[in-house]
């Protein structure tokens, strides 16, 4: 049995981690639930150590506590127990069906961002854009290895994707003469920096994009520290009207925001409410991920900040959403009614199986941050996956392979992380990434009090 | 007063019996966020 218990906001929240329920209680439920945890004492010296701390408080309504707690046992909802280890297992031996591409329709890039992992979109490689022949064999063998999928995802992904617009349009195109006689739904999505944004992209990609996602990391300032041209210029001034015209002409459909923040603004709220005052209300803002000599890395004072700004923008947040100007905060969306079953939080993001990055030259990859590390070649789009011993890794890259996963309450929210950032970080992809691991905890504990506010309103009653 | 107060989820474990339709979006978290095609 796991429980995970903690206070935020006036809330005090048990978390039962293996059935994903989440109660609000008062005091003197949270510290009975804390030594139910124990394990040590029985009812009647729980009981006795209650009334001691609690003296207002009867021994009747203690022992209604019990009740309740044994009734929650009862329907499954506290103290469950784990059972879901043995089907991670079985993940090794199933089939998987692919259901996701990002192709890398240009591996070039119009801005020299200094942090970008994909090193001015050459992925420390050449440059190069794809052909459309490539791209609608991507679309082709998506289809031949997707099984009975029916929503297949194509992103469109770079360097920038802007600079191949005309193939991007020819693999649009394609894929919605073949989609139908499949019975496959594409869903086609972008991600772009913005430079090449115009009034002919804005109308095609509001058509044909399932989703957008506009790089933007906040204040001018903060932006143009990075976010430049070759000849060292800031890009801000240029990509804010356009992703504004963008956003509005979008009418509603998906997109979002995205932006990094980094050692210069663990400040990073100021940012997020930034681009929210710039009329934008769908926002991500991300921690940088790289070597931590490196001067952009946040550092063990920037993490206290940023613990502080992710409470600081939940709270902003709930303000906003009671005053009718509302936005939502991509780590916040927990859908914790609808979301996602047991068998997708078990076998995580599906790198390296359902999911692959293709090259400009059709090579495979397991995602996009992996490109350009020939250790981790696949395949290709002509002859498949042939890297087998990969895909059984990747297979096995999930909440149970790694021992600090086991024991960790936040595993059925993160799924065991991202196996690139592992990568990164210790060498391996069952490795832990620890700092991002303390910052994905920090968030969810942040989104299941928020969800805590807005059922039981601002303030706990109790 | 109630003193435990319980929000609605899905129960992950019910799920073992209905989920794994496998129609969800990938998911990349540079997972918990996503609807499921069924419940949405």
């Amino acid at each position: 049995m796991m429980i995970h218990q903690y206070k935020l906001n006036g809330f005090d929240i048990v978390l039962d981690v293996n059935s994903g329920s989440v109660h609000c209680v008062d005091d003197v439920a949270y510290d009975i639930i804390s030594l139910f945890c124990e394990e040590k004492l029985t009812r009647d010296e729980i009981a006795e150590t209650i009334s001691a701390k609690y003296p207002d408080i009867t021994s009747e309504e203690i022992f209604e506590v019990f009740e309740d707690i044994d009734e929650l046992k009862k329907a499954g909802k506290i103290f469950t127990s784990d059972i879901y280890e043995p089907r991670a297992y079985d993940l090794k031996n199933r089939h998987t069906e692919i259901k996701a591409l990002c192709l890398h329709v240009a591996h070039t890039c119009n801005l020299d961002c200094s942090y970008c992992f994909a090193a001015q979109g050459k992925f420390n490689g050449e440059r190069g854009i794809m052909s459309l022949e490539t791209g609608k064999r991507a679309l082709d063998f998506l289809i031949e290895n997707a099984g009975n999928r029916v929503n297949l995802e194509v992103d469109f992904f770079g360097g920038e994707p802007l600079l191949n617009w005309e193939v991007v349009k020819g693999i649009v195109k394609y894929g919605r003469e073949i989609e139908k006689e499949h019975g496959k739904n594409f869903r086609f999505t972008l991600t772009t920096n913005g430079v090449g944004v115009d009034d002919e992209v804005i109308e095609f990609a509001n058509k044909e994009m399932h989703n957008v996602v506009l790089s933007l990391d906040g204040r001018k300032e903060v932006h143009d520290r990075f976010r430049k041209y070759i000849d060292g210029r800031g890009s801000y001034d240029d990509v804010v009207p356009k992703f504004q015209r963008f956003v509005e002409a979008r009418g509603g459909k998906n997109y979002y925001m995205r932006g990094t923040f980094t050692h210069a603004n663990p400040d990073f709220t100021n940012d997020v409410f930034h681009m929210a005052d710039l009329g934008f209300d769908q926002l991500s803002m991300e921690p940088v991920v790289c070597p931590s000599d490196d001067p952009s890395s946040l550092t063990e004072e920037d993490k206290k900040i940023v613990f502080e700004q992710y409470e600081i923008l939940a709270k902003e947040m709930l303000r906003r959403k009671k005053e009718e100007r509302p936005f939502t905060f991509y780590h916040y969306m927990l859908d914790l009614e609808g979301g996602p079953c047991i068998y997708k939080r078990i076998s995580g993001c599906g790198s390296g199986t359902e999911y692959f990055a293709v090259t400009p030259w059709g090579e495979l990859f397991p995602c996009h941050q992996f490109v350009g590390d020939s250790r981790f070649k696949m395949g290709d789009i002509w002859n498949g996956v042939t890297a087998e011993e990969t895909v059984k890794d990747f297979k096995m890259c999930n909440v149970y392979a790694r021992e600090e996963c086991k024991s960790c309450w936040a595993r059925l929210y993160c799924s065991g992380g991202c196996a690139a950032n592992a990568l990164h970080s210790t060498g391996s992809i069952r490795g832990v990434y620890e700092q991002g691991c303390e910052l994905f905890k920090k968030r969810v504990e942040c989104a299941i009090m928020m969800k805590v506010a807005e059922t039981y309103g601002e303030e706990d009653e109790n | 007063m109630k003193r435990i107060k319980t929000i609605e989820t899905r129960n992950l474990k019910e799920s073992l019996k209905d989920g794994g339709c496998g129609e969800c979006q990938t998911s990349c978290q540079s997972v918990a966020n996503q609807p499921c095609e069924k419940v949405k």
